[in-house]
């Protein structure tokens, strides 16, 4: 059964990714639709970045006071000046680890 | 103009950097898998069968927190179904390949691949070959997913929760999209979008992650129109 889910979750997510890209011919899209696309990361990623910092592992709000506000807000400035990906990254982690190891 | 093989390595090297995300994240997702008690093939196929990082972790807690397989089911189906919003966006650079072509690239399409070929696109239309950089980024994440997710179940219990390792999902995508806080109209939908997911959190079968995209994206609409 388990086995089964798997199957049919994989074929979902399959159709998902290769509908639009392989079935749908991109002339149905009009000029306005494809402008708003234009729009799909700033408009799809924070849905993962702001859980994945306000929201702890049990669904509920985090305290302000939270390691990851911190790790988040230095990963922002860091990336927004560098560029840079990994730094970006590896800043975010190591001041959420400083404070939760250190103080 | 770039030859394929170049191309094949701009895509590689562009998400080469979200390593330091992806694999720490496919570990803990191999390791959770083993935890939750399920088997280690079984956790293994899912990164070949579905491939997409936290609707692999969602399913198994599900499934082990004893809900039924058809919430587990459509719980991946909407947590998946932003890959529409990734293919149509990508479409316009794909249309010129063949049908089977399409139906094999699609298969490689995730985010940090999309986010990243998507940059590259934008600033590259009139390349003949641009699915080698799509090629190249989402073959590189596959190959890394498949990695780490193995070598998250081979280690399990090993690894220490209390690293937060998930932390490093976040900050990959901060540093998609950090770029595009120069621009007043971004930063109104990513704030849109953000608060919409907290707002919807709750909301049946994780769906706050395709319902604040499309709330966005309105926005978004709503902005093009008041910038004429």
């Amino acid at each position: 059964m388990t086995w089964l889910s798997i199957i049919i979750a994989g074929i979902i997510t399959y159709f998902m990714r290769m509908t639009m890209v392989a079935l749908v011919d991109r002339d149905l899209l009009g000029e306005k639709v494809k402008a708003v696309l234009a729009y799909v990361p700033s408009a799809v990623f924070p849905a993962i970045i702001f859980p994945g910092i306000f929201i702890n592992d049990y669904g509920t709000f985090i305290e302000m006071n939270d390691p990851k506000i911190f790790g988040a807000i230095v990963a922002i400035v860091v990336g927004y000046f560098t560029r840079n990906v990994i730094a970006t990254i590896i800043s975010g982690l190591f001041s959420y680890w400083i404070i939760i190891f250190l103080l | 103009m770039f030859t394929k093989k170049q191309l094949l390595k701009k895509g590689l090297l562009s998400v080469a950097p979200h390593m330091f995300s992806v694999i720490p994240f496919g570990i803990v997702c191999g390791a959770i898998g083993i935890e939750l008690g399920f088997s280690p093939v079984l956790v293994y196929a899912m990164s070949i069968i579905i491939f997409g990082g936290a609707s692999q972790i969602v399913f198994l807690q599900l499934l082990s927190g004893g809900a039924s397989a058809l919430i587990a089911v459509t719980s991946v189906g909407v947590i998946n179904s932003r890959h529409l919003l990734y293919g149509a966006v990508l479409s316009e650079y794909l249309e010129k390949l063949s049908f089977i072509k399409k139906l094999l690239i699609s298969y490689l399409v995730v985010d940090q691949g999309f986010a990243e070929s998507n940059k590259f696109f934008q600033k590259n239309k009139n390349e003949p070959y641009l699915h080698y950089h799509l090629l190249g980024s989402g073959g590189t994440l596959w190959i890394c997913w498949q990695l780490a997710t193995l070598s998250g179940i081979i280690l399990g219990s090993f690894v220490p929760e209390e690293l937060g390792l998930k932390f490093a999902v976040p900050l990959t995508f901060i540093a998609i999209v950090v770029q595009d806080l120069k621009k007043l109209d971004h930063v109104i939908v990513m704030i849109t979008c953000g608060l919409s997911s907290l707002l919807f959190f709750d909301a049946p079968f994780k769906s706050y992650i395709i319902i604040s995209p499309i709330i966005a994206l309105f926005v978004a609409a709503l902005v093009l129109r008041l910038k004429k």
